[in-house]
């Protein structure tokens, strides 16, 4: 415990330095949400166009603001001035509101701390090192801003529930967490059928009663969310501001997904066709800017749809409900939460490049169980963390980015090489075999060996190594000797690379939950 | 209980919690402590640096930024000369032939990526987000060639002689004891200075002497005394360790010798297209002793600033005498431990006459300022494993002590970041702060043995700890929330720099002790060997 502070502490001193650092829009959208629910009446939240930022969190997020805006009042109360408050640059509105997530990181801390009490202590140590010191939080929530750590505490509590038999708890926490976070709801399909076949069972009566209690945790949870909304006869407009589907089927810079490879097909096969001959035009709309009119971002290849991408993701994420349907077990239950993270963010509608911390937080937890999943979260972290390098884009926040990614690296492989030590397995069985027959000995020691060591095959090191290919590209060649010239084409680079990436670690998961559970 | 115990067995071989992050060895350990050190300089590089936005002078980055603009306009002779073309009152260049090629370097880098900042009078006072980016950048660069690699040399040399304790941990922990220095980085990353360069040269050249290398050793010391003259705060140490152990040789007078003309070598060198004429070599010459600027500047916690509560040492006596006076204080105070050196040189003595050296220097003499305390912080931090509580009290007092600097500086969130930093490192879990209690008590009792637990039991007594740390903490909050009276507007700097100075005080006379115990234990062990 006094080392998971140490860690948490060490962390907080690096972000208090990262204070000054650049910060994105996301903190004015934060401050006027500051401001909304400081002043003025609850039934006005959803309602308020003051800014082109308008509220589109679910209520408990808006309750948490307002418990800030307290203290931000106290502080400086231009900060949550409706008016006045906009566009507010002041030193006390940016030290205040980085410190809000400081502090609000405490309950990261509470979630690592629950989720990790029963481990041993060298895999305890490095699962901590995974997630206090986790570069993509760093970068998302402390340079960037945003409440991540906050959430992810409660993500990781619920599980931790949930993996201890705590049923009832672990399906509240997550109740709470939609309820913070609608983005957070892609795991709950996954949540649904675990509770229903793990915790709902035990014949007809007993089943039924348990189903009624969970549900009633869970309409009370959502009516203290949105009760008060109800009330004032608003739901229709909360829900509007929540599911903004009038964006496009991309983010600004393409997260790195499946729909990146979807859109270079189409491009690509539309300029074979104009080289032979075929007259095909050129799409107006644009895949970031939404469904306007009728238009079809595409050239060649349908057209997509909310609607088809919400297929898409059931249909990935089928084979994952069918197991826990048929075989519900509390220890793989990060591993499908997580799988259900991946596939949203594969086929998501407008996912966000942030999202692939969903996947790479919670399987931080399993990351220390065996080699195979050491190797696959080293690979996966490192490319997740890498995706968000085109959120801080500015010059100066370069060297951060770029030694946090370093450090992360260096740590991960210290640690799972701690943890899967080169010769263990052959020493021990060289000291067995030590009079048998010299060459059987050998043979088996040596398989051994190479079975528990801690090693990247040559292609997840040529990857690798392809990561620090694109992103010299990127920073130092493009500009050098293409100049302005397809400005697009470092960042397409960088989602189509870690698209490769995240593809692979669908798949790994995907094979892992057919074939071992 | 049981799982305690289960736990201790999990925690690899040694029962070491850091195990997982030192098991391969010295060097990876490095690489991982370095990475973080280096997140840790960009990260306060992020924060203000010294005179930002402050018209007409600014502050030291417009210094170092300003000769950088001399040196890569003008050709070397004029760098040091007043003329129509470089004005010495503004910010003219004050510091050694070795900084000067720095700036003409870094200049060069400058003006590739961003030429305006380096325009010939038109870049006075030149401010840009660009502008600041490049400069932190040299000295992040600087850092990386010069004090990373010089503190990796120096941590190898200090192993291979066994005078740490024998854990990889202990090492991990030194290197971070020195690399996480936190006065150290508030300076370079954040006031701005390129400390690191002549701080990181010095390392080398204790590596070097440590490791019996001398000459080398001589070269890289002239090298720091070349790039910033207050690197002769550690001259006493050097020459009087250097100078022992050619006496102790065959042949002193050859030894000397050579060791002479590798000085006057390397200076010659470095001097160069300042030899020509004497008129040119002693212009330079003064540029560096800048007498006319008064014994003490602002508040330091040194002899004289001090003293001048009571004592009118300004108005009293000229500048004249007061310079011999200083002279003579340093030198006095320096001669214990230089004589020390001279008759039973010994590595570890070497790195306490450096801290006493320095220390003396500091206190006593000329025109020193609040970060001259970096200098005697450096051989303190290569003995962290030896002094482990000394090192805590006296980076507290130096941070203190820099306190109202970097509070102009607006570096205070950067201030107390970097401390609570270096607290958690210096306590970490498991490190040698927290395990070896009782090798450290047993070292009080040999302390106390030889009669200097009078000094010892002052130093570290809990009492005073305690009641000192309580009142740095108060006047932290103090000076940062109240205004001082109109009479007194500088009564809490007064207040700091005395409690300041007491406390060094107190240290510079007990490393001076415990420098002179350490030749006594060595002779005595010496006369036990010739015994049996």
């Amino acid at each position: 415990m006094k080392q998971l502070l140490w860690f948490f502490g060490i962390a907080t001193t690096v972000k208090l330095l990262l204070i000054p650092s650049y910060h994105s829009t996301d903190l004015e959208v934060h401050r006027h949400w500051l401001a909304i629910t400081h002043s003025l009446p609850l039934s006005q939240w959803y309602y308020d166009e003051t800014s082109e930022w308008t509220l589109d969190y679910p209520p408990f997020f808006a309750y948490f603001e307002r418990f800030l805006s307290v203290f931000a009042n106290l502080i400086d109360p231009r900060i949550v001035h409706l008016h006045h408050g906009l566009n507010y640059k002041a030193n006390s509105a940016i030290y205040f509101q980085r410190i809000s997530v400081i502090v609000s990181d405490l309950f990261l801390l509470y979630g690592v701390y629950i989720s990790t009490r029963n481990l041993p202590s060298l895999k305890r140590n490095l699962v901590w090192v995974l997630l206090i010191w986790s570069p993509g939080l760093l970068i998302v929530d402390h340079l960037h801003f945003q409440y991540n750590g906050f959430l992810f505490g409660w993500l990781l509590l619920s599980i931790s529930f949930l993996a201890q038999g705590k049923d009832l708890m672990g399906g509240f926490i997550f109740a709470v967490l939609l309820c913070f976070k609608h983005l957070f709801a892609v795991a709950a399909p996954v949540y649904f059928v675990y509770l229903l076949r793990h915790y709902c069972r035990g014949g007809l009566v007993r089943g039924f009663a348990r189903l009624s209690a969970i549900g009633a945790v869970v309409v009370a949870v959502f009516a203290a969310a949105y009760g008060p909304f109800v009330y004032h006869g608003q739901i229709q407009q909360v829900i509007r501001h929540m599911f903004p589907f009038g964006r496009g089927l991309c983010h600004a810079y393409w997260a790195p997904n499946f729909w990146v490879f979807y859109i270079m097909l189409d491009k690509g096969i539309a300029f074979l066709l104009r080289k032979v001959g075929f007259n095909i035009p050129t799409p107006v709309a644009s895949f970031t800017g939404g469904l306007v009119g009728d238009a079809s971002p595409f050239a060649v290849l349908p057209r997509i749809t909310p609607m088809t991408t919400f297929i898409m993701v059931l249909l990935a994420l089928s084979p994952c409900l069918f197991k826990t349907w048929r075989d519900p077990r509390p220890r793989l239950i990060a591993r499908s939460v997580a799988y259900a993270y991946t596939c949203g963010f594969l086929f998501g509608w407008h996912v966000h490049e942030k999202a692939s911390l969903h996947i790479s937080i919670p399987l931080a937890l399993v990351a220390v169980e065996s080699l195979e999943d050491a190797k696959h979260y080293f690979l996966l972290s490192i490319v997740s963390c890498y995706s968000l390098f085109p959120l801080l884009y500015e010059a100066q926040e370069y060297p951060i980015k770029v030694l946090l990614l370093l450090l992360h690296t260096i740590l991960m492989w210290f640690c799972f090489s701690a943890l899967f030590p080169k010769n263990i397995a052959a020493k021990g069985s060289l000291q067995d075999d030590k009079k048998s027959t010299q060459y059987e000995s050998k043979g088996s020691s040596r398989t051994a060996a190479e079975k528990q060591r801690f090693e990247l095959g040559w292609v997840a090191k040529s990857y690798l190594l392809g990561v620090v290919v694109v992103e010299i590209w990127g920073q130092f060649l493009h500009p050098y000797l293409l100049g302005d010239k397809l400005p697009f084409l470092p960042l397409m680079l960088i989602s189509m690379y870690c698209a490769i990436g995240i593809v692979y670690s669908w798949i790994w998961q995907l094979k892992w939950i057919i074939i071992f559970s | 209980m049981k799982k305690v115990v289960k736990d201790k067995l999990n925690d690899g071989e040694h029962g070491d919690p850091w195990w997982w992050l030192v098991q391969k060895g010295i060097k990876s350990s490095f690489i991982c402590v370095s990475i973080f050190a280096l997140l840790v300089r960009v990260a306060v590089g992020l924060h203000p640096y010294s005179g930002a936005n402050n018209r007409p002078k600014f502050g030291d980055y417009e210094a170092q930024r300003h000769w950088m603009e001399i040196t890569l306009n003008l050709p070397a002779k004029d760098w040091y000369r007043n003329s129509s073309v470089n004005d010495l009152s503004y910010w003219g260049l004050d510091y050694p032939p070795l900084t000067a090629y720095q700036s003409y370097i870094h200049g060069v880098f400058l003006k590739t990526f961003d030429p305006d900042s380096v325009g010939l009078f038109t870049s006075r006072g030149y401010e840009s987000y660009l502008g600041k980016l490049l400069m932190r950048w040299t000295v992040l660069s600087s850092d990386v060639l010069i004090f990373f690699p010089a503190v990796l040399y120096f941590v190898l040399v200090y192993r291979s002689m066994r005078l740490g304790l024998g854990q990889n941990s202990d090492a991990a922990w030194h290197i971070a004891m020195i690399l996480l220095n936190p006065c150290l980085i508030l300076i370079d990353h954040g006031h701005f200075q390129y400390n690191c360069i002549s701080l990181g040269l010095t390392i080398a050249a204790i590596a070097a002497a440590l490791s019996q290398k001398d000459l080398v050793a001589s070269v890289l010391y002239c090298l720091a005394l070349n790039h910033k003259q207050m690197s002769a705060y550690f001259a006493p140490a050097f020459f009087s360790y250097l100078l022992g152990k050619c006496l102790k040789n065959k042949n002193p007078v050859l030894e000397v010798a050579k060791l002479g003309l590798i000085v006057v070598g390397t200076f010659a060198v470095v001097w160069w297209p300042y030899l020509h004429s004497k008129e040119a070599a002693l212009a330079v010459l003064s540029r560096l002793a800048p007498f006319e600027r008064g014994i003490y500047e602002d508040y330091v916690a040194n002899f004289w600033c001090t003293s001048s509560v009571l004592v009118k040492w300004k108005k009293l006596y000229t500048t004249q005498s007061l310079r011999t006076f200083s002279l003579a204080a340093t030198l006095l105070t320096c001669l214990p431990s230089m004589v020390q050196q001279v008759l039973a040189p010994s590595s570890k003595g070497f790195l306490y006459a450096l801290l006493n050296s320095s220390f003396s220097f500091y206190l006593f003499s000329f025109q020193v300022h609040e970060k001259s305390v970096l200098l005697p912080l450096l051989p303190l931090t290569l003995l962290a494993l030896e002094e482990r509580q000394s090192l805590l009290w006296l980076t507290h007092f130096a941070m203190f002590s820099m306190f109202p600097l970097l509070h102009r500086d607006k570096l205070v969130l950067a201030y107390i970041a970097l401390y609570a930093l270096f607290i958690l490192v210096y306590f970490a879990p498991g490190g040698p702060s927290g395990r070896c209690n009782g090798s450290k008590t047993r070292d009080h009792r040999q302390t106390t043995k030889r009669g200097m637990g009078f000094l010892s039991s002052i130093a570290f007594h809990p009492l005073v700890m305690g009641f000192l740390g309580l009142c740095s903490l108060i006047l932290h909050v103090i000076y940062l929330t109240m205004r001082p009276p109109n009479k007194y507007p500088f009564l809490f700097e007064a207040v700091i720099m005395l409690i300041c100075f007491s406390q060094f005080v107190l240290f510079t006379l007990y490393f001076n002790s415990k420098q002179w115990m350490l030749s006594k234990h060595l002779t005595s062990k010496d006369k036990q060997k010739k015994i049996i």
